[in-house]
């Protein structure tokens, strides 16, 4: 068993793009594949990352402190899962069916190296 | 209430997200007060996106609602502080609102719940308020329903609603409505608007056909809602309320049998019974029994019990015609608005014959009132088709079809004139 890490990048959200209903509508979907995955024993854990912290740290002497990386395209990492997974192939299968694909969101999948 | 909702499998209740905008802004706006009915407003919307980002990666928390409410309360106490620093006052306001706040939790007893939601109604429904902007205003503030979802249940601009939430939350400032509970003599005083507000909320819902049918449903359950709230109150709870509750119930049982399968329209007659919401009878009967105490005779007492006869028929044949015209007959004498005397016709006609109908028509024929209604001409064609005249019952279908826009209405009518052409071939 290998842990994969599921870096979840999305838009931020645009102030009052959603319904309540449909804020509910979307946060079910992720619950529901949690719940999927946790009852599978793939899931190891997840977490929100705070939105206003993406800074980018550079230099060894005059280290700067910027924003980024994806300043320009305006995308931040929203938060991660961490899977449980076989290999490579297993863990992307369990992450094609986060909703997260399905409302646009692109989803970056790292194998966590093991000693 | 939150109690009886359904719970998902994901572990949320029903629309809790729109359920709790409402709640959390008329509890909040207790203690900010109206003028700031934005602000509470704004925070609120932050809390439901901040659930958004935050609940697909942390999971939905134990307590969904309270999380909402204690994240929104936080929002709007950040906000007044801005608001404050930027305008060099003193920090006493705010610091007056943290204490109120310190220990304000989600309320969490019914009562409590119910006396800030009564206490925004009769806000949203204040004879100073545009007419025009309080069903909105009422779905918007207490319902926590979106403006998209407002304007797709009535087939309106979505800009045109958002002016008219504008206008009516400028007018709370500049009238400064306050928001307190009312005495209760002016509670009864105003009672009678706040009940006209809720009746048109639900015959919007109930009758806008063109409209987003889930969103529809909806309004309509909302409206039952809130006269729900209004009618378990001592003050408010006059049989004229239990009698619009009833009423409210009666036509909302009959939701699930108003359209076949594929969308199209059923008539009363088309129907199938057994799919009318028994339970939603039963509560409407129990509010018609609490109608009848005292002796005010309202139009929703006698409107709740038309619908109380159509809910209680074996069949269309079978209803009791007589008692429904005698409802009619004191509706025209109390109301007597055309769109009563036309109802009317359909109670003379089953009792007397289609040209006894025809003839209770005759005199709104012209009425202005009536002149895009399509509802006039489409009667008077089945009064015609029963008649056995189909020249002149197509004439009115075709009458009827050019005055409604409305999909499944117009396939109706094209079924009945596709019918009347058929039946003259055989």
């Amino acid at each position: 068993m290998s842990q994969f890490m599921m870096l979840l990048h999305t838009e931020p959200p645009i102030k009052g793009a959603y319904t309540p209903e449909e804020i509910q509508a979307v946060v079910q979907e992720y619950q529901q594949w949690s719940d999927k995955m946790g009852a599978a024993g793939k899931l190891a854990g997840g977490n929100k990352l705070a939105s206003d912290s993406g800074k980018v740290l550079r230099g060894a002497d005059n280290v700067s402190v910027v924003d980024g990386p994806f300043a320009e395209t305006k995308e931040v990492i929203g938060g991660y899962f961490i899977l449980e997974a076989e290999d490579y192939a297993e863990a992307a299968e369990l992450s094609k069916s986060c909703p997260h694909l399905a409302f646009g969101g692109v989803i970056e999948l790292r194998q966590i190296e093991s000693m | 209430m939150a109690e009886a909702e359904a719970r998902d499998v994901s572990g949320l209740v029903d629309h809790l997200f729109r359920h709790s905008a409402g709640r959390i802004v008329s509890s909040l706006t207790r203690v900010f007060g109206l003028a700031d009915l934005e602000l509470v407003e704004d925070a609120v919307q932050e809390a439901l996106e901040k659930a958004l980002t935050h609940w697909p990666f942390r999971g939905i928390p134990d307590n969904p609602g309270g999380w909402l409410f204690a994240v929104a309360r936080n929002a709007a106490l950040d906000r007044v502080r801005r608001r404050t620093r930027r305008a060099d006052a003193t920090d006493q306001i705010v610091e007056l609102m943290e204490v109120k706040l310190a220990h304000m939790a989600e309320p969490v007893l019914s009562r409590e719940i119910a006396d800030d939601q009564l206490r925004m109604i009769f806000t949203c429904c204040h004879p100073e308020i545009p007419a025009d902007a309080r069903v909105a205003l009422t779905l918007k503030t207490i319902g926590g329903f979106d403006v998209r979802e407002i304007a797709r249940a009535f087939l309106a601009e979505e800009r045109t609603v958002a002016q008219r939430l504008v206008r009516a939350k400028r007018r709370i400032r500049e009238q400064r409505i306050p928001f307190a509970m009312a005495e209760p003599e002016m509670l009864l005083a105003r009672l009678p608007s706040v009940l006209d507000v809720l009746y048109l909320m639900f015959n919007d819902g109930y009758n806008a056909l063109e409209g987003d049918e889930i969103v529809r449903r909806d309004v309509c359950a909302e409206a039952l809602r809130l006269i729900e709230i209004i009618a378990a109150h001592p003050e408010t709870g006059r049989p004229e309320t239990h009698a619009l509750a009833a009423l409210f119930c009666f036509q909302a049982a009959r939701f699930p049998a108003r359209q076949d399968p594929s969308g199209d329209l059923l008539l009363l007659s088309e129907q199938d019974r057994r799919s009318w919401d028994s339970a939603l009878i039963g509560q409407g009967a129990r509010h018609m029994e609490r109608a009848a105490a005292g002796d005010n005779l309202t139009t929703f007492h006698l409107e709740a019990g038309v619908a109380a006869h159509h809910a209680v028929a074996p069949s269309f044949e079978e209803t009791d015609w007589e008692a429904i015209l005698g409802f009619y007959d004191k509706l025209v004498r109390l109301a007597g608005t055309p769109i009563i005397a036309l109802n009317r016709a359909v109670a003379v006609a089953m009792i007397d014959g289609p040209a006894a109908g025809l003839a209770a028509i005759d005199g709104i024929v012209d009425h202005p009132a009536l002149a895009r209604y399509y509802l006039l001409p489409a009667t008077r064609g089945e009064f015609h088709r029963r008649l056995d005249e189909p020249g002149p019952a197509r004439r009115c279908f075709e009458d009827a079809l050019r005055m409604t826009k409305s999909e499944p209405v117009r396939r109706h009518l094209q079924q009945r004139i596709a019918a009347l052409a058929a039946s003259a071939e055989s």
